[in-house]
């Protein structure tokens, strides 16, 4: 077993199970400290595919962003005075049945498609070449999602203002 | 034991999505079917990256990757404010309490 693969194993086992805890945990506050592992494990996973910048993206804007707005969901939807900060589940088994069965399925795919892969390339630095991408081949796309981006802030802000109404 | 390749990450992907799967459909609380979308969302990017490595060998799935970090950041602040606008109507964050609409 290469370095590579047992990185991989335990990347995977750290996202997986944080993932499960954030999954079958009825607490919220142990749902998002399952789902900051479970995000930092992604980007362990990222650098594994050579994709440097995005794992340092993803640790910025998930860990940093969403899940800190996760947490402001939780505090602020709750009543923090009681001790009710919990989750309750609807139709678990049937869940579970049907969740099973989606994973059975993509497993099969994964494994019995023949994939066209070409070889593996050096892994590089990548943060130069998305940067002149972002500028030249993508800047029309680039562009776009940053008017969704503000225009999705802005409405955020909007919608959420207590004296909205 | 096969060296670590495609199928892998493509199975640790699919986990993880039917993982975010099974917290969309099974949990009550508004805020906790968000953490299951965003675990989705993560399980569409693995997917991206590995085959922009695995069988593309250029950038274009890490854009892809790029882009579909932007737009959940726009999603989950856009969710959160619907659930906080949910809470101070209804009180609660359960979404089998807020059926308003239901007949």
């Amino acid at each position: 077993m290469t370095t590579f693969d047992f990185t991989f194993y335990a990347f995977s086992i750290l996202t997986l199970l944080s993932a499960s805890v954030m999954v079958f945990s009825k607490n919220l506050i142990h749902c998002a400290v399952g789902l900051l592992f479970a995000f930092f494990g992604i980007a362990g996973i990222y650098v594994l595919l050579a994709a440097d910048f995005l794992a340092a993206v993803q640790v910025l804007i998930y860990v940093g962003g969403i899940l800190v707005l996760l947490l402001f969901g939780v505090m602020l939807s709750q009543r923090i005075a009681g001790v009710n900060i919990e989750t309750g589940t609807l139709q678990f088994i049937p869940a579970l049945l049907v969740c099973g069965v989606v994973f059975a399925i993509l497993t099969h795919l994964a494994l019995k498609t023949r994939w066209s892969l070409m070889p593996l390339a050096e892994m590089a630095p990548t943060s130069r070449t998305i940067g002149n991408l972002l500028m030249t081949e993508y800047l029309l796309p680039f562009e776009i999602i940053s008017i969704l981006l503000l225009a999705a802030l802005v409405g955020a802000a909007f919608m959420a203002r207590r004296e909205a109404r | 034991m096969t060296p670590v390749g495609l199928p892998h990450f493509l199975i640790l992907s699919a986990a993880l999505f039917c993982l975010g799967l099974l917290a969309v459909i099974s949990k009550k609380n508004a805020v906790t079917v968000l953490m299951g979308v965003e675990l989705i969302i993560n399980a569409a990017n693995i997917n991206f990256i590995a085959f922009s490595r695995y069988v593309d060998n250029d950038l274009d799935g890490q854009m892809f990757g790029v882009f579909v970090i932007i737009a959940a950041a726009a999603g989950a602040a856009v969710a959160l404010a619907i659930v906080l606008n949910i809470y101070q109507r209804m009180k609660s964050v359960n979404l089998d309490e807020a059926d308003s609409l239901a007949g």
